[in-house]
């Protein structure tokens, strides 16, 4: 937090500046909730970024290549498809709803080697799915008691290895995170792993358990580590090493002293997203606020930037910002009570291989490059 | 602020020393929010950090049909009858299926996102370097060009 001087973002040790590109969505007062964006992810190659909403559309941009009649637009995305995925459906059989919302988009690789998919839209289960079948499933997580009384705990999150197809990891609402090798059970109940930080006993709190539920969990992309996010930091680990992370970034500790009203306003329970760039070598998450934050591991300088429409003029650049947690405000500075809690940034994807970034802020999507790009 | 946990170096004050230090420091707002919530809600945390909290997390957003609930009571249950949410409509998951009634109405929402089209950009022929789309018919001179009408 201590910033580094003349506000250079991290990533890879170099300097970089992050400007605005584009921002696709339209300003509305009130938004639908059909609108709301729910996941964001680029493709293998960088070329392809697909959005899902909560109305079951999805809307695919492609990266427009280099055009001498509009030499600007080369680095562009621009719409390539959308259609409507999912429909809200009334089964009519069981008189019930399905829901339309897009949890997940995973792009599949060209030569698809990966034939399996894991799908985890509820709390209590994992199902492994094989592309060519889609009546059945695999259950290979089960969580749930026989009795709902005995309760504890709920699967939050979970990702295949991206090298080692037999393995997987899920994460749950007590802070776990457990990796499994399919090969080695076919009811992954039991895990190969176990990977906890221990909590100090005599600091516990009613909001001890809440604030460590692991929100999302994602393989590092030389599959070496894993990185975690909880309510207010995003851990790093080894899959060498169960008893702790070997980092651990501080996203918004300011929130810790406003918990009480989170947790009525149910914030608390935001799940919020994280990602890598495409070495490994940051790392990036959303807050508060329309606020995003960057970690750089290897020159340990973080940045805290915005995605708004007042800083969205072609190529301008991005300053940091800076929220004030007591005392004297300074100038552009943001007080933590000032804070938009409605505008939450729970949605990030980093390009694979350039300095490239999508957030979604509720219903528009926000591009962001380094300007050297 | 980042923190690096490495292994105990005595020589100077560590990053975990500092990381405790915050730790113990950070522990002290948290205790004074729990007192607050305890203060406005007396019969809360009779279970700390339990079962409350995890039913108030599922019954988080709307309520849902899931297959996967559907589908493994009726395996285990066979030729019974299936149970529908009895008086306490608050489980959403478990033996109990919820019935239409316990949903909230929905809209279906069949319009294009907004995100392909917004902003409102002028209608431009696309350097596309994907294949062309397959036409059923083959076209006639007088027809527009296809592939020209895309966002």
């Amino acid at each position: 937090m201590a910033g580094a001087g003349g506000g250079g973002c991290p990533s890879g040790g170099n300097d970089l500046q992050w400007c605005f590109s584009q921002v696709k969505g339209a300003v509305d007062e009130d938004v639908a909730e059909a609108d709301v964006i729910s996941t964001v992810e680029f493709s293998h190659s960088g070329d392809l970024l697909a959005t899902g909403d909560k109305g079951g559309r999805v809307v695919i941009f492609q990266r427009e290549q280099e055009n001498k009649s509009r030499p600007h637009s080369r680095g562009e995305y621009n719409v390539y498809s959308t259609f409507q995925s999912h429909e809200p459906e009334f089964d009519y059989l069981k008189s019930l709803e399905i829901e339309e919302k897009i949890n997940k988009i995973r792009w599949l690789p060209r030569q698809s080697a990966a034939r399996f998919l894991l799908s985890t839209n509820d709390d209590l289960r994992i199902n492994l799915w094989h592309l060519e079948i889609t009546d059945r499933s695999f259950n290979i997580v089960d969580i749930k008691p026989a009795n709902m009384e005995e309760l504890t705990e709920v699967i939050t999150a979970a990702e295949f290895h991206p090298h080692q197809c037999n393995v997987l990891v899920y994460s749950s609402s007590k802070g776990t995170i457990r990796l499994c090798d399919m090969r080695s059970s076919a009811l992954c109940d039991r895990h190969s792993k176990l990977f906890e930080e221990p909590g100090d006993p005599s600091s516990r709190s009613f909001f001890s358990e809440i604030i460590s539920s692991v929100s999302d969990v994602k393989f590092s992309h030389s599959g070496r580590y894993m990185m975690t996010r909880d309510y207010l930091s995003v851990k790093v680990w080894d899959l060498n090493m169960e008893s702790r992370p070997v980092e651990t970034h501080q996203v918004h500790e300011y929130l810790r002293s406003k918990l009480c009203s989170l947790y009525e306003n149910d914030c608390i329970f935001d799940k919020f997203e994280c990602c890598w760039n495409g070495s490994d070598s940051a790392i990036m998450t959303g807050s508060y606020n329309n606020f995003f934050r960057m970690f750089d591991r290897t020159t340990w300088r973080d940045v805290t930037l915005e995605a708004s429409r007042e800083n969205s003029k072609p190529r301008a650049s991005l300053k940091p910002r800076r929220v004030c947690a007591g005392g004297k405000r300074k100038k552009d500075e943001v007080s933590v009570d000032s804070l938009d809690f409605s505008k939450k940034i729970l949605h990030t994807a980093w390009h694979p291989a350039e300095n490239i970034i999508a957030v979604a802020a509720t219903n528009n999507l926000y591009i962001f490059q380094d300007k050297a790009n | 602020m980042s923190q690096k946990q490495e292994e105990e170096s005595p020589v100077e004050e560590t990053g975990k020393e500092k990381q405790d230090t915050q730790e113990k420091e950070g522990t002290l707002p948290e205790r004074a929010e729990e007192a607050k919530l305890k203060a406005r809600y007396p019969s809360l945390g009779q279970k700390l950090g339990g079962s409350d909290f995890l039913m108030k997390r599922l019954q988080k957003g709307q309520k849902y049909f899931d297959s996967g609930d559907y589908n493994m009571p009726k395996a285990k249950m066979k030729n019974k009858q299936l149970p529908s949410t009895g008086p306490d409509k608050n489980l959403v998951t478990g033996d109990h299926i919820p019935t239409p009634q316990d949903l909230p109405q929905r809209k279906s929402s069949l319009v294009t996102s907004k995100l392909a089209s917004y902003p409102l950009i002028a209608v431009r022929p696309r350097p596309s370097p994907l294949p062309p789309v397959a036409l059923a018919m083959p076209l006639k001179p007088s027809l527009p060009e296809p592939g020209s009408l895309h966002p």
